[in-house]
């Protein structure tokens, strides 16, 4: 663990929080420009969570309070990993396993919202995560190792240009992850109006602050996945970012709601495809 | 402690619940989410959940079966919290005030903090209700800041104290 080390945790640890509330912010503001209204100042989840630290501690089942806290060390974890350069399956299953936290503490709670948009969580875990560990393996075909660290020091040329379709069903497992429609089936990010909101319905107040945190630490940690595939430069590693995650609010505010029947044979069927596509190009090229 | 005061402020989650209301007033209040009012740049969210809200719009008379959803969701949000009574029924139960059915404004159930009157009132004024009622819930904050919670059995109590 070298002072390097050291400096990019704390930095990870105490700056993924602000990033990642200011690009929720953007969000907010972006999708209320592409519906034609003003939106909110940039600064309003920050504005959001101070609130909610402010509102009496309101509890359904204690197992709620430990399930928040272990969905905030998971997604703090994968960060912190990620900014260590460690290997892409141990961050995969840090994330599998804040996620499953997260459906634990919808199950404490006796209301059928909680408990259908935990069973919906559930499945969107199933549908993305799949395309999540085709993606890691296209990465170890091509580059030969699933440490970050040996990808970035051997890999001289950007991931995007030798897995192009790669990037595109990671693209389509985080529309899945951040819960943006057409897939916001277990919480509706903005309308608040799928199954009131689904898994995150039970909670209030202080834990929904501790949840709205973990959401900015994952966006932030899906934004380091997405720079991982520019990572020769940082100028274009910031234009793929902010294209990605532009087109991810574009993508939520065209479409409608599908349902769970729709997405799970639909992402499958076009990630597996696109993943062998690609997995034969790499192949077809070594030859 | 001040950056938690003005985040109640800048960060009010309004719930609306209606109580039997002919529905002219609840267009109004989803009016003001609309592109033309937009309230979401004041940072108000219309949550469906009364356990984030700090905002219980009320429209409609209320009536004895009603009055008990009402006091549950009442009951469930989190301090500090208000409520603004919509519309001529909301705040005194307006032309059916002597129905047989009708309890007769929500302020018989749960204690109210702004009136907003019209039929059906405005969206300018409902929004104006909601900032009047914004100064009242940072009041309130600073209560629930030193610990003094208010409960609805001292309802009684509590509406004779405003």
């Amino acid at each position: 663990m070298s002072t390097v080390d050291v400096i990019a945790v704390i930095a990870a640890v105490l700056l993924s929080p602000l990033i990642g509330g200011l690009v929720t912010g953007l969000d907010r503001k972006v999708t209320a420009r592409l519906q034609g209204r003003y939106g909110p100042p940039i600064l309003q989840p920050f504005y959001d969570v101070f609130k909610l630290f402010g509102k009496e501690r309101m509890v359904v089942n204690y197992w709620q309070i430990f399930c928040a806290y272990m969905y905030l060390a998971a997604n703090i974890l994968t960060v912190v990993l990620l900014a260590l350069q460690s290997d892409l399956l141990l961050i995969f299953f840090v994330l599998a396993v804040g996620g499953v936290f997260l459906v634990i503490g919808a199950l404490a709670a006796e209301s059928p919202y909680s408990q259908i948009g935990a069973q919906r969580e559930l499945i969107q875990m199933l549908t993305y995560e799949p395309l999540i560990i085709l993606v890691f393996v296209g990465i170890y075909l091509e580059t030969g190792s699933f440490k970050i660290s040996q990808i970035i020091s051997s890999y001289h040329q950007p991931l995007l240009i030798s897995l192009p379709l790669l990037f595109v069903v990671l693209g389509y497992a985080f529309v899945i992850k951040l819960r943006k429609s057409p897939f916001d089936l277990s919480s509706s990010h903005h309308g608040h109006q799928e199954l009131v909101k689904g898994v995150m319905t039970e909670y209030s107040g202080p834990y929904l602050g501790v949840i709205e945190i973990s959401h900015w630490y994952e966006t932030v940690f899906i934004l380091g996945l997405c720079a991982l595939f520019w990572h020769t430069n940082y100028l274009w590693m910031a234009v793929l970012i902010v294209v990605t995650y532009f087109g991810e609010v574009l993508v939520d505010n065209i479409t409608a709601r599908l349902t769970w029947r729709w997405m799970l044979p639909h992402a499958w069927t076009g990630g597996l495809l696109m993943s062998f596509a690609n997995y034969f190009w790499i192949y077809a090229k070594l030859k | 402690m001040s950056l938690i005061s003005t985040s109640r402020v800048k960060s009010p989650w309004l719930i609306h619940f209606d109580c039997g209301s002919c529905n002219g007033c609840d267009i109004e209040v989803l009016a003001c989410l609309t592109p033309v009012y937009d309230i979401e740049r004041f940072g108000i969210i219309n949550v469906g959940n009364p356990k984030h809200a700090d905002i219980l719009v009320v429209t409609g008379t209320v009536n004895h079966r009603n009055k008990k959803a009402l006091k549950n969701v009442y009951d469930q949000m989190p301090e500090p919290k208000v409520v603004v009574a919509i519309g001529a029924c909301g705040t005194t139960g307006g032309i059916f005030r002597d129905a047989y059915n009708v309890v007769g404004g929500v302020d018989q159930i749960i204690p109210v903090d702004v009136y907003v009157s019209g039929c059906a009132a405005k969206p300018e004024s409902i929004i104006d209700g909601v900032v009047i009622a914004l100064g009242k819930l940072a009041e309130k904050g600073k209560k629930v800041d030193q610990g003094i919670f208010e409960r609805l059995e001292k309802t009684q109590s509590a509406i004779k104290a405003r």
